[in-house]
């Protein structure tokens, strides 16, 4: 095949623009949302508050409401809860998020089943980046852009947070606000992503751009920035692939930034498991000292 | 940071350091009291060790100093202020343990001793020139600068502990809590460290210093605060650090073992030795023995 058709040929259509225009988004939100996912150790609560939104999305729908204001206060209620109920047990964090998340998403499936929607849990749980519309696209830039914008602003103190809200808390800046406010944004990620990539897969995006640049890096702002270029590139190019094999949209990108994650495991220049430095006998990247990469997630 | 915030700030910066603990009780939502009606009071120019075994309550001072938690009863001041005032005037640094601290984040020895900084910034923490002055003084006065860029993983231990202290020197806290600054750390860096802790102390700052080290407390601080899920004794090293409220502070905890007798010399006189140790830094009382229980016989079975 003429590799310029390739790239070229799929945007002649409306929905391919839209569909791209709509995974640039998302995935740029979302990767600079999974470099403080993956330092703070918060994958797992990435992955709940977005199980935890379908039944907000279904009762959204029900009280005839935005779907997205549905699916934020039930992802941000998973939040709350799992808060409050390790605070008032002895049962660890991950366990009792566990327990939340998947309750939710139960009561989230019952609903969906006794009530006629003319929505498709398909596209919930895995996304429609094809059928998008412009109105679709709106809402996600503001949503997405707004919650980038907020987070760009405040990097520093989330950054502070995640390292060290011990030393937050004693300069006296507002350790509960920034705890919360980092869930909220990131239910906010979530809610803007659904329509992309779905709630199921939605994790993989908040979890890979961070884990690869983690690697690559030991610069938080180097770390935004190859999150952002992971993921942006692994949406153009997960959206041809899609378009060429017709394969599912949202599982392409996914694939795609798997695939990264897995070569920069492999070959990264400094805790690669091969560098690739040392494959092609130049520097000392290899160096047996750098043994790092073991505890790499 | 507006002008009225400057004002108070300096006002408060120029106060003597002090922290007042007074009958505080601290109680978890758990229910378990971690500390009941503990009290003392420290001054300027001071550095003074919170020594007490694991569970004695010394991470629970240190976070009632810090706001953390708040007592039950009683209430904590720190130069005359209430806590929260004064956390929100930078008046409290916080030096962590090494355990506490994520060794493979990415951030560089510059970037943890800015952070020093951010109460000092405006809401984006954009860095003023003062702020990257104030830094590279803190990094130079722990002798650092040359290691500015390295990712923090890729130090060794004591230099880790001096960035951790170079943040605590640029944030210019008068009170710095130090949370069991030596362990995991060589010799050499210990005394380097002891020796600009004393520095400090001379400039006026307040220093307390939660350690189980217990051979290096008489060595360099002045007061000493004995717990054990309250206040034993608190006061001068050299009337407070004595081998009979240690043995109340640790129970049977520590080893003790005493030579005297033929075992410390050959000849028959009541000099005897004490050692007190859990394996890191012994601490030695020299004495003359008084009970004669023991009748010169060494006891060894706590180790050599």
């Amino acid at each position: 095949m003429d590799p310029l058709a390739f790239l070229i040929e799929p945007f002649a259509y409306d929905f391919m623009q839209r569909a791209l225009g709509m995974s640039l988004l998302v995935a740029a939100v979302c990767a600079v949302l999974s470099c403080y996912l993956v330092l703070k150790g918060w994958s797992l609560m990435g992955d709940a508050i977005s199980h935890a939104v379908l039944p907000g999305i279904v009762i959204a729908f029900v009280l005839g409401i935005p779907l997205a204001v549905g699916a934020f206060v039930a992802g941000l209620a998973c939040a709350l809860l799992t808060g409050y109920l390790k605070y008032n047990s002895r049962v660890k964090e991950d366990t009792v998020m566990g327990i939340v998340f998947s309750g939710m998403f139960g009561i989230g499936l019952v609903l969906f089943t006794k009530v006629e929607t003319d929505q498709h849990l398909n596209h919930i749980l895995f996304g429609n980046v094809l059928g998008v519309t412009v109105g679709d696209l709106i809402e996600t830039a503001i949503i997405a852009g707004g919650t980038l914008l907020v987070v760009l602003a405040k990097r520093r103190d989330l950054l502070l947070y995640c390292f060290d809200p011990n030393h937050a808390r004693a300069i006296g800046l507002p350790v509960n606000v920034l705890h919360y406010g980092l869930l909220v944004l990131l239910s906010l990620t979530i809610v803007s992503s659904i329509k992309a990539v779905g709630i199921i897969l939605v994790i993989a995006m908040l979890i890979a751009p961070g884990a690869t640049a983690y690697i690559l890096t030991d610069r938080f702002e180097r770390m935004l920035v190859i999150a952002v270029a992971v993921a942006c590139g692994s949406s153009v190019l997960g959206t041809l692939i899609s378009f060429h094999i017709n394969g599912a949209t949202g599982a392409c990108i996914v694939l795609v930034q798997a695939f990264a994650f897995l070569m920069v495991f492999l070959f990264a220049p400094k805790r690669g498991l091969w560098p690739i430095t040392r494959l092609f006998g130049r520097g000392n990247g290899g160096s047996p000292d750098n043994v790092r990469s073991a505890d790499a997630p | 940071m507006n002008r009225v915030d400057l004002l108070t700030r300096s006002e408060a910066m120029a106060r003597p350091a002090s922290i007042a603990v007074r009958d505080i009780s601290v109680t978890y939502p758990n229910g378990f009291t971690a500390v009941r009606d503990a009290s003392f009071e420290l001054g300027p120019g001071t550095i003074c060790a919170l020594v007490g075994v694991n569970g004695s309550g010394k991470s629970t001072i240190f976070k009632a100093i810090m706001g953390f938690v708040t007592p039950s009863a009683g209430q904590v001041q720190l130069c005359g202020l209430a806590v929260d005032k004064a956390v929100s005037m930078n008046i409290v640094a916080y030096v962590p343990q090494s355990e506490d601290v994520d060794w493979n984040f990415p951030v560089l020895v510059e970037d943890v001793v800015m952070m020093g900084r951010y109460g000092h910034m405006n809401l984006l923490r954009i860095p003023s020139n003062e702020d990257r002055r104030k830094v590279d003084e803190a990094l130079d006065r722990v002798n650092m600068s040359a290691y500015r860029t390295r990712q923090i993983g890729e130090l060794s231990g004591g230099q880790k502990k001096r960035v951790f202290l170079a943040r605590a020197l640029a944030q210019e806290g008068i009170i710095i809590l130090l949370d069991e600054p030596f362990t995991g750390i060589d010799v050499t860096t210990e005394s380097a460290i002891i020796d600009l802790l004393r520095e400090l102390r001379d400039a006026g700052h307040l220093i307390l210093v939660s350690t189980h080290n217990l051979g290096s407390v008489p060595d360099f601080c002045d007061q000493v605060v004995l717990l054990d899920r309250t206040v034993l004794a608190a006061g001068p090293t050299a009337e407070t650090f004595t081998q009979e409220n240690l043995e109340r502070t640790f129970g049977g905890v520590l080893r003790n073992f005493e030579l005297s007798g033929h075992a410390l010399h050959e000849d028959d006189d009541a000099r005897s030795l004490n050692v007190i140790t859990d394996d890191e830094r012994p601490l030695v009382f020299y004495g003359v023995k008084k009970n004669k229980k023991k009748e010169g016989r060494p006891d060894r079975k706590g180790g050599e």
